[in-house]
C-alpha cells in the first residue's frame, strides 16, 4: 500500500485571507452571543473587516473573507445550510456586489462611512428578498421593513465610523 | 483598591482620548448618503405604517355584502344578523358597533374605527365592518 499525501501550496495570500476570516469569524462569534430584540436586527460588527479589506487588499479578498467568514461561522454555530445561513449568504452576496459598485465612488467625497452604510442597506435587502419569496411568502413583512431599515442605518453608520477609525489610528 | 482606581481612572482617560480626540469626519458625500438613508426610512414609516383616514366602509353579514356606505354622515343602520338586530353608527367620519345581540360584544367594546384598513367582526352575528381609504386600484374604468 502506498501511501499518498496531499499538499496544498498555499500561498502568502491565502495565509491573509485565513487570518483575516479569522477575525471577522470571531467577530461574528461575538455577535451570536447578543441577544437580539427581533430576529435579523443585528449590528453585522463582522462588516467591519469586510470593510477594511476592502480598502487594503482589494475586492477580491474582501470577498473571500466575507463569503469564507459566513461558511466558516455557520458551522460552528450548526445552521449550515439553515434557513439563518441562507439569510447570511443571500445578505452577504448582495452586499458584496454593492460594494463591487459603490467602490467607483469618488472617494474624496464617499468614505468608508458611505460604503458600510450602502452594504447595510443592500444586506438587508438581500435577506428580505430571501424572506419575502421563500420563508414568509406573504405581504405582511412589509410592516417590518421600516425597522429593518432603521437598523440598517444606524448600525451601517456605527460600523462605518469604527472603520474610518481604525483607518485613521495608523 | 488605589492601584485599581487609577488603572480605571487611565483607562476611561485613554477612551475618552481615542474617541475625541481623532474621531473620523463624515465626508460631505457620507452625509448626503446619511440623509438619503434617512429620508428613505422615513418615507418607509410613513407608507407601511401610516393609513391614512377611511372615508367609506364596507358591511356583510354572512357572505354577502349588505353595502359600502360613506362615513361622513350621521346615521344608524340596523342590521339583521344570524342571532338579531347589531346596531351600527356612524358619525364624523368614524363608525362602531352601537349594540349587539351577542354575548361577549367584543364588537361593542372594539370602539370607533376611523383609519382605513381597520376591521371589526362580530362572529356569532356574523357581520363585519371593514374601513376603505380614499385610493383604489384604480381612479377610474372606462371602455
Amino acid at each position: 500500500m502506498k501511501n499518498r499525501t496531499i499538499v496544498i501550496h498555499a500561498t502568502p495570500e491565502d495565509h491573509q485571507i485565513a487570518k483575516l476570516t479569522a477575525l471577522a469569524i470571531g467577530l461574528h462569534m461575538i455577535e451570536a452571543i447578543i441577544p437580539s430584540p427581533l430576529p435579523g436586527v443585528k449590528p453585522g460588527i463582522a462588516n467591519i473587516v469586510t470593510l477594511y479589506v476592502l480598502y487594503q487588499y482589494g475586492f477580491k479578498t474582501a470577498a473571500w473573507v466575507s463569503l469564507l467568514r459566513v461558511f466558516a461561522s455557520s458551522l460552528l454555530l450548526g445552521q449550515f445550510l439553515s434557513p439563518t445561513f441562507m439569510l447570511s449568504i443571500s445578505g452577504a452576496l448582495l452586499s458584496l456586489s454593492v460594494l463591487f459598485i459603490a467602490k467607483h465612488l469618488p472617494s474624496q467625497y464617499f468614505s468608508v462611512i458611505s460604503l458600510s452604510i450602502i452594504a447595510a442597506f443592500a444586506h438587508i435587502a438581500g435577506q428580505l428578498i430571501v424572506v419575502r419569496f421563500w420563508l414568509i411568502p406573504h405581504t405582511g413583512i412589509l410592516y417590518l421593513i421600516p425597522i429593518f431599515c432603521l437598523a440598517a442605518l444606524i448600525f451601517g453608520l456605527i460600523n462605518g465610523l469604527i472603520t474610518a477609525k481604525l483607518f485613521s489610528q495608523k | 483598591m488605589a492601584p485599581l482606581q487609577s488603572m480605571l481612572r487611565k483607562f476611561s482617560l485613554n477612551l475618552k482620548k481615542s474617541l475625541f480626540n481623532q474621531h473620523p469626519k463624515p465626508l460631505m458625500g457620507d452625509w448626503l448618503i446619511i440623509l438619503i438613508g434617512a429620508i428613505s426610512v422615513f418615507v418607509m414609516f410613513q407608507q407601511f405604517w401610516v393609513t391614512a383616514p377611511a372615508t367609506k366602509f364596507k358591511i356583510r353579514q354572512g357572505n354577502q355584502i349588505i353595502g359600502i356606505f360613506d362615513l361622513n354622515q350621521t346615521r344608524e343602520l340596523h342590521i339583521k344578523g344570524a342571532v338579531g338586530e347589531s346596531t351600527i353608527s356612524i358619525q364624523n367620519g368614524q363608525v362602531r358597533f352601537k349594540q349587539s345581540p351577542c354575548s361577549n360584544q367584543y364588537c361593542v367594546h372594539q370602539g370607533w374605527l376611523t383609519r382605513a384598513g381597520q376591521v371589526a367582526i362580530c362572529l356569532p352575528n356574523q357581520i363585519s365592518l371593514q374601513l376603505m381609504g380614499a385610493k383604489s386600484a384604480y381612479d377610474s374604468l372606462n371602455y
